[in-house]
């Protein structure tokens, strides 16, 4: 072995490369990367299934009937001049003749509404000329004038045919409709933000917990800072995430345009849809930063799965409310509530990815991801210090002794 | 305290005249209250090697860990290679944590690599070594193999040479026979030693006393924290007297007299501490008394009975149960 070294210090961000690139390697291909990018056809799946069942369920066992008892001649009016006006107002439930009264024959409507047997909202009873409508308060206030119409039309006091109307479709939208679907937008790339980030920070948290389990993370210490091996991880999954985006992104869009779908036919950002993604891809990359770094410095203080359960569930509930905060502000844009979502740095992305929605102003978005990146590298030194704190404060365990890393714990452990 | 002051302890050895690898003065460290290391001095010169000895939970680990920069002192300076930031040399320095640890996916020479491009070295150039290395110790055929599919013993092997592929000036082992067999232990030692005659310092931490005293040039004994003696193995052998065994033909009279105070009998022999006043006198006294000496040697005092001098009768006995090791 020769005495002369061949190496040369490394930057902190030479050394984070190392990290990230053992990292991104080993993460890439690995098994559990191919069920990551699995990962969100799972959702979709289920989520699709759930819908589905629940639309036909509801669509056969909820549909509302409204039921009519009149003497033989006016059920067989009303009926035909019901079915009429159906053709006209399409939304209105299905007819069903629940009795044909002689005359004189009484009948109790509230029973008949109430009989589990049948499945009616309300009844019409009465005469065509004075038509009773018995049901609960919202269904005979909406269903009143089409009974009115459909009396009418009985008794040919209203007309016998309706004149077609020609459609004239606006292409263009009206301002509330384009402001509503910018919200639509906004929401849909906050939700997405949400999980994306909170699926990589979670394995990031693992990754760090694995290492420590593998005893390596003495030998990073050792050699390179820890903000150096915190930037490598954080790094790494960042680009595995990225890979997985593009891959999910690519088939995605595949599938939605192999659908007959396109960006024209939805409103566009306030932004535009380029600088929308560029943004999206920005504001995710430091949403993730910023949890990534949270996690991280959580997981130097955990050495078990459980461990890290315990100390990330407040971390995840809290970057909930995040969640909500900024979907809340993004409703009131330009509010004191919105400034303080963009400012506040865990909910800075989502609410900085609704204003690329809704505000065209890009050097609003340029503050912002300064500010985020600030907001990184001050977590990424905390989580640091955290570990050198918290961490590396015993040798390992002897004769039944189990290795603690909490350092309240650390009371009860001598140095080796 | 600052650097460059006159040292707490000498270190008038083998290494008096060396530049410094390692100076460190009054660090401290402290968890909860708790003082794991509770103002330990080092001087540790070029080329040598230096053991830190000492039972389990006397701050060893926490000791190497503020010297690399894994973590810093609450209080102290310390002075790497001529560096106050450890990290600025990490480049120059190889470490073996107690608790060995790789990648168990990646290859043997992989890991190798791996852990010379975390000390800078270029990662073509570490597959190279790392290929090299294993050649030249034995595990050439291994090469390929994932960790995971090594033995435990091969799996140390790998990280020992991933320690050492950068060719560092300074390398660390933190209890480096633990869970080696007798064998590999031998092995390490050649390879430690080989180390040293290359101008390489080796500083390592060990509870077991055998190991710095065949290895170490100077020690450091260290207990509850603190280090009552550093300096060379010799130094710290001579704080205790020699010890003399000694046979008679008479079990008694009047040459019991010359016997000192602390002299104990011990089957045939009589065992006791060299007075200060040497051999001469005392031969005369036992001579004159009538003992009939039929053997009397006089025996240089071990490293162990040097750690029982000067750590402590309690210390001694947690060195000696400290587990899992060969003795």
């Amino acid at each position: 072995m020769s005495a002369a070294p061949v190496s040369g210090r490394l930057s902190t961000l030479a050394a984070a490369l190392v990290i990230a690139r053992r990292d991104f390697t080993a993460i890439l291909f690995s098994r559990s990367f191919f069920f990551f990018l699995l990962g969100p056809l799972f959702p979709l799946i289920v989520g699709g299934l759930a819908g589905g069942i629940g639309a036909s369920v509801k669509e056969t066992t909820a549909r509302p009937e409204l039921g009519i008892a009149m003497s033989k001649a006016d059920v067989a009016a009303m009926s035909a001049a019901y079915r009429q006006l159906q053709g006209q107002l399409a939304y209105l439930p299905d007819l069903v003749v629940v009795a044909e009264l002689e005359p004189g024959q009484a009948f109790d409507a509230g029973a008949a509404v109430r009989d589990r047997k049948q499945n009616l909202a309300a009844v019409i009873t009465g005469t065509p000329a004075q038509p009773v409508l018995t049901g609960t308060r919202d269904l005979i206030e909406r269903w009143q004038g089409p009974v009115s119409l459909a009396a009418a039309q009985a008794l040919g006091n209203a007309p016998a045919s309706y004149p077609k109307v020609e459609l004239s479709n606006l292409v263009t939208k009206t301002t509330a409709d384009e402001n509503r679907s910018r919200v639509t937008t906004a929401q849909l790339g906050q939700t997405v933000l949400f999980l994306l980030t909170m699926l990589l920070a979670g394995m990031v948290l693992s990754n760090l917990v694995e290492e420590k389990g593998n005893k390596i993370i003495e030998i990073l210490a050792a050699a390179i800072p820890m903000d150096a091996v915190f930037l490598g991880k954080l790094f790494a999954m960042l680009a595995v995430s990225w890979v997985g985006i593009t891959v999910w992104g690519v088939t995605g869009t595949a599938v939605w345009l192999a659908a007959g779908n396109s960006l024209a036919d939805y409103p566009a950002p306030a932004v535009g849809w380029p600088m929308f993604f560029g943004l999206a891809v920005l504001y995710f990359s430091m949403g993730y930063l910023l949890l990534g770094s949270l996690f991280l410095a959580i997981g130097s203080m955990a050495s078990t799965v459980r461990e890290v359960q315990t100390l990330s569930m407040p971390v995840t509930m809290l970057q909930l409310l995040n969640f909500f905060f900024a979907s809340y502000a993004m409703a009131r844009p330009g509010s004191a509530i919105e400034i303080a979502a963009t400012v506040v740095p865990f909910s800075s992305p989502f609410a900085m990815l609704a204003r690329a929605a809704q505000d065209p102003r890009l050097w609003t978005h340029g503050l912002a991801l300064a500010w985020q990146v600030v907001c990184v590298a001050i977590c990424v030194k905390a989580g640091a210090t955290l570990f050198r704190k918290w961490v590396m404060k015993s040798g390992p365990a002897r004769g039944g002794r189990r290795r603690r890393w909490f350092g309240r714990r650390a009371k009860a452990e001598t140095a080796v | 305290m600052k650097l460059g002051e006159a040292p707490v302890v000498s270190n008038a050895g083998a290494g008096a005249n060396r530049p410094l690898a390692i100076e460190a003065r009054g660090i401290v460290k402290r968890f909860d209250g708790f003082t794991a290391v509770d103002g330990v001095d080092l001087t540790v010169p070029e080329g040598a090697i230096y053991g830190i000895l000492g039972p389990n939970g006397a701050g060893k680990t926490t000791t190497l860990r503020m010297l690399l920069g894994i973590i810093d002192p609450d209080e102290g300076v310390r002075r790497i290679l001529g560096h106050d930031r450890p990290h600025e040399v990490a480049h120059t320095i190889g470490y073996l944590p107690e608790e060995r640890g790789l990648y168990p996916s990646m290859k043997a020479y992989e890991a190798i690599a791996f852990m010379g491009a975390l000390r800078g070295l270029p990662l073509a150039e570490g597959r190279r070594r790392g290929r090299e290395l294993l050649e030249q110790h034995g595990l050439g055929y291994a090469a390929d193999r994932q960790i995971r599919q090594l033995s435990k013993g091969m799996a140390q092997q790998v990280q020992l040479l991933g320690t050492l592929v950068h060719n560092p000036r300074l390398v660390v082992f933190d209890e480096p026979f633990s869970g080696l067999d007798a064998l590999n232990q031998g092995k390490l030692e050649r390879m430690m030693r080989g180390l040293a005659e290359s101008g390489v310092t080796v500083i390592f931490s060990t509870h077991v006393i055998a190991h710095a005293e065949r290895l170490c040039d100077e020690v450091a004994i260290i207990a509850g924290g603190k280090v009552p003696f550093a300096g060379p193995v010799d130094v710290a052998r001579d704080r205790i007297r020699p010890q003399v065994r000694l046979e008679t033909r008479a079990s008694d009279g009047p040459w019991r007299a010359a016997l000192p105070a602390d002299a104990r009998h011990e089957g045939a022999y009589w065992m006791f501490s060299l007075p200060e006043t040497g051999v001469e006198p005392l031969l005369r006294a036992l001579i004159e008394g009538e003992a009939g000496i039929l053997s009397l040697s006089i025996e240089r005092a071990g490293l162990h009975d040097a750690f029982v001098a000067i750590a402590g009768e309690a210390a001694a006995r947690a060195l000696e149960e400290s587990p899992e090791e060969v003795r």
